[in-house]
């Protein structure tokens, strides 16, 4: 059995508090009106930055490519604001924006931030749990010989879906219109909506508020976890009985609960990422987004599967695994990195090739104004793991593993800062106190509830009918 | 100098297994052992070194990106930057994305063929080579290992014939 050691678990709650305190600095910080705005900004020019992010420093020439580009597309009919191009639609001849309203978009997107640093923590805490389920269902599905011995860690990390996704409902919940919390979800404004409505009215959002409408996308979030839940669970418990038990009853149905939970799962998941990621930008749309989004998650969660059992395995726990087994995950960190980058250039080329403007503005507002962290991650989610866990002999030391995984985490954490961050707060991010307290708090909650999961149980599955191949499991 | 081996039969690749662990504990030498399929764990077992061929195929790939970046650096910035449909002909870095399906697969194309041909230069394989099997049996279901002779040959056969081969056969090395 593994025992919480007292030191992780102080470092989890440190983490957890710290992280918690400076999220709600960083709410505290955020300017409640335009005119409190515009005294931190002059504070702010004082101290000699703050210009770099301005929207003035655009240049005329993106300026009017996103003027013609709203001209040719939406024609003359009244339209909501496309986030963070406020500046750009200023200069734009059809549409007059007076600068209370830019500044009005200005302080919303500034009081998103601290909102969507937490959202971008949570889903990547949760997206993490998710990716280790699939990843167990998978192996549970195609009776992998050399994994058994890593299942209860893959349990351990997968039962942290249910704090996991309940958080992620409580932050769709709290960003409902009727709360007037946040502006994070731009199409749960019933002004877009609002035929009444001549100058916020945008026939776009109205003709997808079929699917895009709160109740239906509270109780589709609801759907998700539930099935992902309810996996978690059931398979940990099914795991646990067959420790004890005098036949392979619960070994068979562990492995239809795996077959059925990985259908259910390729579903909710796409769905899971059209709401929770794509309806950000609820103007554009890309088929591949959900097996985008699955690529980072499974990827994350494997890294993180490794991670754990380094650790658990330094700590003396896991007896029988050896570097053959982590070298077949570190193989998997290494393949599935390649599969991210795959489906993200498959995403990003056809669109920059085809230059189709309702679909290149999503990739014109980030290379714009997140070009580092928009280029960066292809740094640290391909080209660092691609030439470091190459080597055969790399994939069997556990400080490589342990550099290559900490890079890949952070990698896929811009992943998914990139494709919240632009729809919510524009140019106005940073990676500063509230991201990185989001990230220590939920970093703090999340080991707190895996390592209290693995206290359960024994570290090894032992009545699984494949845990003697996995002893000797040998590259 | 006289340069006799004497060839071992087997039938079975575990009894081979066992017999090269023994026959390399007794500090004779193996020149070379004859399998219908690859035996798991025997190269080890002879002390082979490991392949370097992942390495060169790793080199090879590089040389298929550079050939496939300049390439397309030359024939599509420099030497006629046309207007193509609207794509940005003005530096290689604005029009990449374009090239990248043909960068992968030049670097796949020369890591693969040029591994694979390092590899039959390796192991000097070509078409009407003539075969270096010493017993037909050898690619159905029989085992040879080929041990040297140095100095007494008598004790070499009773150690071979101890590990369980079924045969055992003196001949000259040509």
């Amino acid at each position: 059995m593994y025992t919480f050691s007292n030191r992780l678990r102080l470092f989890a709650i440190a983490s957890f508090v710290v992280g918690a305190i400076m999220v709600a600095l960083s709410f505290m910080n955020t300017p409640g009106t335009v005119e409190e705005m515009k005294a931190m900004h002059a504070a702010h020019d004082a101290h000699g930055h703050g210009a770099s992010h301005g929207t003035e420093t655009h240049d005329a020439d993106k300026t009017a490519n996103h003027s013609d580009h709203k001209a040719e597309t939406h024609g003359g009919e009244s339209h909501d604001n496309a986030h963070s191009e406020t500046a750009h639609h200023a200069t734009d001849g059809g549409h007059h924006k007076s600068q209370a309203d830019i500044d009005k978009h200005h302080l919303d997107q500034l009081q998103n931030k601290p909102w969507a640093a937490v959202y971008v923590a949570a889903f990547f805490f949760m997206m993490i749990a998710l990716g280790v389920l699939a990843f167990y269902a998978i192996q549970r599905a195609a009776q992998a010989g050399w994994s058994p011995l890593l299942f209860r860690v893959m349990e351990g990390i997968g039962a942290y879906i249910i704090p996991g996704t309940i958080i992620i409902i409580a932050l769709i919940v709290l960003s409902f219109p009727s709360l007037h919390l946040n502006h994070l979800f731009h199409w749960m404004d019933p002004d877009l909506i609002d035929k009444t409505n001549e100058l916020k009215y945008d026939k776009l959002t109205d003709g997808k508020s079929g699917w895009l409408n709160t109740t239906a996308f509270l109780v589709r979030a609801i759907i998700y976890s539930t099935i992902w839940i309810v996996y978690s669970i059931l398979s940990r418990r099914f795991s646990v009985k067959q420790d004890n038990s005098n036949d392979n009853s619960n070994f068979k149905k562990n492995f239809r609960l795996a077959a059925v939970f990985l259908v259910l799962f390729l579903i909710s998941e796409s769905m899971m990422s059209w709401d929770w990621i794509m309806s950000f930008d609820h103007h554009w749309f890309s088929t591949l987004f959900g097996w985008y989004v699955f690529a980072s998650m499974f990827v994350s969660g494997i890294t993180v599967i490794a991670l754990i059992t380094i650790y658990l395995k330094s700590r003396g726990y896991l007896e029988y695994v050896n570097d053959s087994h982590l070298h077949d995950l570190a193989k998997f960190m290494f393949g599935i990195s390649i599969f991210w980058t795959y489906l993200w250039f498959s995403q990003f080329m056809l669109i920059w090739y085809s230059n189709i403007p309702e679909e290149v503005t999503y990739f014109i507002t980030r290379i714009d104004d997140y070009t580092l962290p928009f280029f960066g991650m292809l740094g640290l989610n391909l080209i660092f793991p691609l030439l470091i866990l190459m080597n055969s002999d790399f994939k069997r030391l556990n400080w490589i593993i342990v550099i290559a995984g900490i890079v890949i985490l952070f990698g896929h954490y811009l992943d998914v800062f990139n494709m919240v961050m632009p729809a919510t707060v524009g140019a106005q991010w940073s990676l500063g106190l509230a991201e990185v307290g989001a990230i220590l708090l939920f970093l703090g909650l999340f080991i707190f509830v895996v390592f209290t999961t693995l206290t359960k149980a024994p570290l090894m599955a032992k009545r699984n009918p494949f845990i003697e191949e996995s002893k000797h499991f040998h590259y | 100098m006289s340069s006799k081996v004497i060839q071992a039969m087997y039938i079975d690749d575990d009894v081979l297994m066992a017999a090269v662990k023994k026959v390399r504990q007794e500090n004779h030498h193996i020149e070379e052992v004859y399998t219908p399929f690859p035996v798991h764990g025997l190269d080890k077992a002879m002390g082979l070194a490991p392949t370097r061929l992942a390495i060169t195929a790793f080199m090879y790939g590089c040389v298929g990106l550079s050939v496939a970046v300049t390439m397309m650096y030359y024939i599509m910035i420099v030497d006629w930057p046309q207007n193509i449909g609207g794509k940005p002909s003005f530096s290689f870095l604005e029009n990449m994305p374009a090239f990248v399906p043909i960068m992968f697969e030049m670097t796949v194309f020369f890591a693969a063929h040029l591994m694979v041909i390092t590899f039959y230069l390796r192991s000097k394989l070509w078409p009407f080579k003539e075969a270096e099997n010493p017993d037909p049996r050898t690619t159905d279901d029989h085992f040879l290992m080929e041990v040297s002779v140095h100095g007494n040959e008598e004790e070499l056969k009773a150690l071979l014939l101890e590990t369980g081969a079924t045969e055992i056969k003196v001949t000259e090395k040509h």
